[in-house]
């Protein structure tokens, strides 16, 4: 789960710099940037549960 | 749009500034009190010496390749070519300070600010890891953190980067703008004590076997409440110097730096004390002292180009958060961080440059906020905040996971957490062999030995 989740963040972030690259300046960028900042919180959400399943790892 | 080199500054400019940064040393100093007092009295000692441990490295190492790599606008610097525009990664510049000229130039200004800045930022995971992190490997980390992680974000945001140059290469306003360093110091320092904290795991007794996180209170809010004053001192210079050098503003305008600065802070920390009165019916002296510094965190970005009552705003947007914030991260997601270095400067540096982009204004007449683009640049609301997001976007998806990989394998190698008997015994006794209070019966483990 830890590591889909920090693929989802390089993924997201993938997304947002070729929606700046490749889209043009109006709607369908917006959106894009927006889509890859979605992912990256969903990313973010997998590795936050995957630490909060084991509160004890570390130790 | 026309590229530009970086203007010289005037006299009367390069000596506010040159005061400026001196007060920066102050903001660090205030951190490591803070993160001392809001930790256990059995490793004060051992967070402090930490703190001048992580700011020696952090100066050393950003001395011998920081620099380097962060560059300044206009410098030499690595590019590749995405659908016929530059994007500029990393600097080419000498190591060791080589090629600057030490005689008040701009970019000797800001390599001087930036020592003082990446040991800031090497402060900030401190206050997750304590109690629990040992001195060496977090030397290294630190090491890691200045030498690769702060100046490879700081080129693209303050060296001519790709992030700064977002408005001459896609039209987004000035390009992703981060004056006194929300997201550059303040983001990067918290994301990496984020992953800290979650590669060290919590301390000692914090999580019960049902998960309930128990409460640890930190053994001097005097301390605390103190090293705020201290931090507001450091970041008034932090957000002036910045403003000066990376705003371009004339130094008139620093007055409207200082106000902005310190409306923000007392206004969350106003909320602060609010929201947990109505929570828990006291202000909660830490939650306070938190929303205090998240609220100078969270003014660096927009400090310059905002009035003072959107200042006031983002500091109480930024308070309730905080406040918000540190309980999520304890309580959901399990990240133990004694001194709130997650929240306030992981979550208040994000909200900072997201409220640039809501609050910010560049009259088209102002000097150019980008080094490298010509005044008549427009900066739409739209393209700005698109920039803004954007550079949030980076921090999070790849700043996070660099800085977690690098910490990780680290811990592979050279586990970074102390032994369960250094927690037990302080990490004053296990790793300097002195308490910080040896006349003192200093905390109830004491007391139920003898």
């Amino acid at each position: 789960m830890k590591l889909a989740g920090f693929f989802l963040l390089l993924a997201g972030w993938a997304i947002v710099l070729a929606a700046l690259a490749l889209l043009p300046p109006a709607l369908p960028r917006v959106v894009f940037v927006a889509a890859g900042a979605a992912v990256e919180v969903l990313g973010f959400a997998l590795v936050a549960r995957s630490h909060a399943a084991h509160p004890q790892e570390g130790w | 749009m026309t590229l530009l080199a970086a203007p010289a500054l005037s006299e009367t400019a390069m000596s506010i500034c040159i005061l400026c940064i001196l007060l920066v040393p102050l903001a660090g100093a205030g951190l490591s009190l803070i993160h001392s007092g809001l930790g256990r009295s059995h490793s004060a000692a051992h967070s402090m010496v930490a703190a001048l441990c992580a700011i020696s490295i952090a100066a050393l190492v950003y001395f011998v390749c920081g620099f380097a790599w962060q560059g300044y606008p206009g410098h030499p610097a690595h590019s590749f070519l995405v659908a016929g525009k530059p994007w500029s990664w990393i600097a080419a510049e000498p190591f060791f300070f080589r090629g600057l000229e030490w005689n008040g130039s701009p970019s000797s200004l800001v390599a001087c600010l930036q020592v003082f800045s990446v040991a800031l930022a090497a402060v900030i995971p401190l206050g997750s890891g304590a109690g629990r992190w040992r001195l060496g490997p977090l030397c290294l980390s630190t090491a890691l953190l200045a030498g690769w992680t702060y100046p490879l974000f700081a080129h693209w945001v303050w060296g001519g980067g790709w992030l700064a140059q977002l408005g001459v290469n896609y039209g987004l306003g000035r390009g992703f703008v981060d004056i006194g360093g929300s997201g550059t110091i303040q983001a990067v320092g918290g994301l990496t004590a984020l992953a800290v904290a979650w590669i060290l795991g919590p301390r000692r007794g914090k999580y019960g076997h049902d998960g309930v996180p128990m409460a640890i209170p930190g053994h001097s809010a005097v301390l605390v409440l103190f090293a705020c004053s201290l931090a507001w001192l450091g970041w008034l210079g932090l957000n002036s110097a910045g403003a000066i050098l990376f705003a371009k503003i004339e130094p008139g305008r620093i007055v409207l730096v200082a106000v902005n600065t310190t409306l923000a802070a007392a206004a969350a920390l106003l909320m602060a004390a609010w929201i947990t009165r109505s929570r828990f019916g006291k202000p909660d002296a830490s939650i306070c002292a938190n929303g205090w510094v998240g609220g100078l965190v969270a003014s660096s970005a927009n400090c310059a180009v905002v009035t003072p009552l959107a200042a006031a705003a983002t500091g109480a947007i930024a308070g309730a958060l905080i406040t918000f914030a540190v309980d999520w991260f304890e309580n959901r997601l399990a990240a133990d961080d004694p001194g709130g270095a997650i929240s306030v400067h992981a979550v208040g540096g994000i909200w900072g440059l997201l409220s640039l982009g809501l609050f910010g204004r560049f009259p088209a007449s102002d000097a150019n906020l980008l080094p490298g683009v010509a005044p008549e640049t427009d900066a739409t609301w739209a393209g700005q905040s698109l920039a803004q997001v954007v550079g949030v976007a980076t921090l999070i998806g790849f700043v996070f996971p660099l800085t977690y990989g690098l910490n990780w394998l680290l811990n592979r190698f050279y586990p970074q957490r102390a032994a369960p008997e250094g927690e037990h015994h302080g990490m004053d006794l296990h790793e300097l062999g002195a308490s910080a209070y040896p006349d003192f019966v200093t905390n109830i483990d004491d007391i139920t030995q003898r």
